[in-house]
């Protein structure tokens, strides 16, 4: 979380206002938090590593700041409750599917709660740089079922707009490798068995993946962006989007 | 429910597991292990774990494969958790998930292998107590029942009930220092650590009270003597068991 402390007792003068209302949630929700109202926006950028999503994260924040707006950034990966545990536990321990889907909710949850419900309280543009839908398309790949997880992130809030940054995964194959000069275990599907090659394994793996994503735009929403292009052109998209929404929304 | 065990497995094999011909009359019941669980359920200090220490004695010395699980025990998970837990403050949701976490991890690390293998798994403690105890913490009970919507439906349920007021004491006698979660002191229901707990426990109560009929729980009464307890649970048992041993157990405990 990038939250400056200044911005934290609400709108200030000048900063477009955004109209307050009450969380809106996938499923069952947070019983305990229904009296609580927000006056912020979620915004979720979604995409496989070498998507270019970080970078897209902080040209829109930028943007958005030069604009009025505070906005807070949040990842995955990121909680105090066990961010890196969960490191470890995948290096290291076998756990199962459905204990390593809980522990990615719990750890959202804790974000969830601590950081993004209060950032939009106090009139955040929150910035995900990946929401649930990663954590349920990884679950989903590995035999989790789909109405599981949907119902296990019942308490999560629906954002008001999600991106999702679509790379032809020979492409993004290229740009992970330029990038890190390999592949990541996980990123690469290797823990599945789908193949011994692991550029194989990559491909089949990503395009699983890509599938899933598919499947959830109408679902939840997610709307797809051609991210084969050049980040100027992908961001100049993403902006015109956002900008459509926020100015749409401003009273 | 009783079958023969195979000849073979009977003659050749000490450890006694569920027959083959019984795991497959089980999975055509909707239930597709071969293993039998066994639940016990109520709040601390209703006796609950001393009456499943003397099942477990019970059925090992039967000859049966038994496999203990206790709540909140996955050392994987308490490795991960531990130095989070200590730094962040816990929410009904996170303390909700991390308790699914531990069971997710204990059912398919354990509880679901070995009752596929044919073991008598008993279980202090069960889905029931997350359903009580997150609904008390104000979790949506609806969403906390299909987190653990893949857990199968135990054999036996044995709900152990006290009064509130007796498993207080119990476990208070000694004024022990009580954790804050365990205290239910994130609830704001008192200042005082006890009467937190006092309330927290009653609270529970009433939420195994609602689901009791609806989940057939067996109900205990907790207040009996420990012998007598244990000879009710040990009938009731009884039928689960393998016909030979079943005969055999069943003169032991002195029925005709």
């Amino acid at each position: 979380m990038t939250v400056q402390a200044q911005g934290a007792s609400g709108v200030a003068p000048g900063r477009p206002r955004l109209e307050e209302r009450h969380l809106e949630y996938y499923g069952d929700g947070i019983p305990y938090l229904k009296e609580t109202k927000v006056k912020g926006r979620l915004i979720v950028i979604e995409g496989p590593d070498g998507s270019g999503r970080s970078t897209q994260v902080d040209l829109i924040t930028a943007k958005l700041e030069s604009d009025g707006h505070a906005v807070a950034t949040t990842g995955l990966k990121r909680s105090e409750l066990i961010g890196s545990g969960i490191l470890t536990a995948k290096q290291k321990l076998p756990l199962g599917q459905k204990t390593l889907t809980l522990f990615y909710a719990a750890d959202f949850a804790d974000r969830l709660e601590h950081h993004i419900i209060p950032s939009l309280e106090a009139g955040y543009i929150v910035l995900a740089d990946r929401y649930i839908y990663t954590l349920m398309a990884r679950s989903t790949v590995r035999g989790i079922s789909r109405r599981w997880s949907h119902d296990l992130f019942g308490f999560t809030i629906k954002p008001d707009l999600i991106f999702y940054l679509d790379v032809d995964p020979n492409e993004l194959f290229h740009r992970v490798f330029q990038k890190y000069s390999g592949l990541d275990y996980y990123e690469a599907g290797a823990d599945m068995g789908l193949s011994d090659d692991l550029f194989d394994s990559f491909i089949i793996y990503q395009r699983k993946m890509a599938k899933e994503f598919k499947r959830m735009e109408k679902k939840y929403g997610l709307v797809p962006i051609d991210a084969d292009r050049s980040i100027i052109e992908v961001n100049e998209d993403l902006q015109n989007r956002i900008d459509r929404y926020l100015n749409g929304k401003k009273t | 429910m009783e079958l023969a065990m195979s000849n073979a497995q009977a003659g050749t094999d000490a450890r006694r597991g569920i027959s083959t011909a019984e795991t497959r009359r089980s999975a055509a019941a909707g239930n597709p292990v071969g293993g039998r669980l066994i639940v016990v359920e109520g709040i601390d200090g209703s006796g609950k774990s001393t009456q499943l220490h003397l099942l477990d004695k019970w059925l090992r010395h039967l000859g049966l494969m038994v496999f203990s699980t206790e709540w909140n025990s996955s050392e994987v998970v308490k490795e991960i958790t531990s130095k989070g837990k200590k730094k962040a403050l816990l929410t009904p949701t996170t303390f909700s998930l991390l308790h699914a976490t531990d069971f997710a991890d204990r059912y398919e690390r354990n509880v679901f292998p070995l009752l596929r293998a044919g073991y008598f798994v008993l279980a202090d403690r069960y889905v029931y107590t997350a359903y009580a105890r997150d609904t008390v913490r104000g979790c949506n009970p609806h969403w906390v029942r299909k987190i653990y919507s893949y857990a199968i439906k135990p054999d036996i349920t044995f709900y152990f009930h006290v009064p509130v007021e007796i498993a207080v004491q119990r476990i208070l006698t000694g004024r022990p220092k009580l954790k804050y979660y365990e205290a239910g002191m994130d609830l704001n229901l008192s200042n005082d650590e006890y009467e937190s707990y006092r309330i927290f426990q009653g609270r529970i109560i009433d939420e195994y009270k609602g689901m009791a009929s609806k989940e057939g729980f067996n109900v205990m009464d907790g207040t009996l003597d420990i012998e007598i307890q244990q000879k009710v649970m040990r009938r009731h048992v009884l039928g689960l068991l393998p016909l030979g041993v079943a005969a055999v157990a069943s003169m032991e405990l002195g029925l005709p």
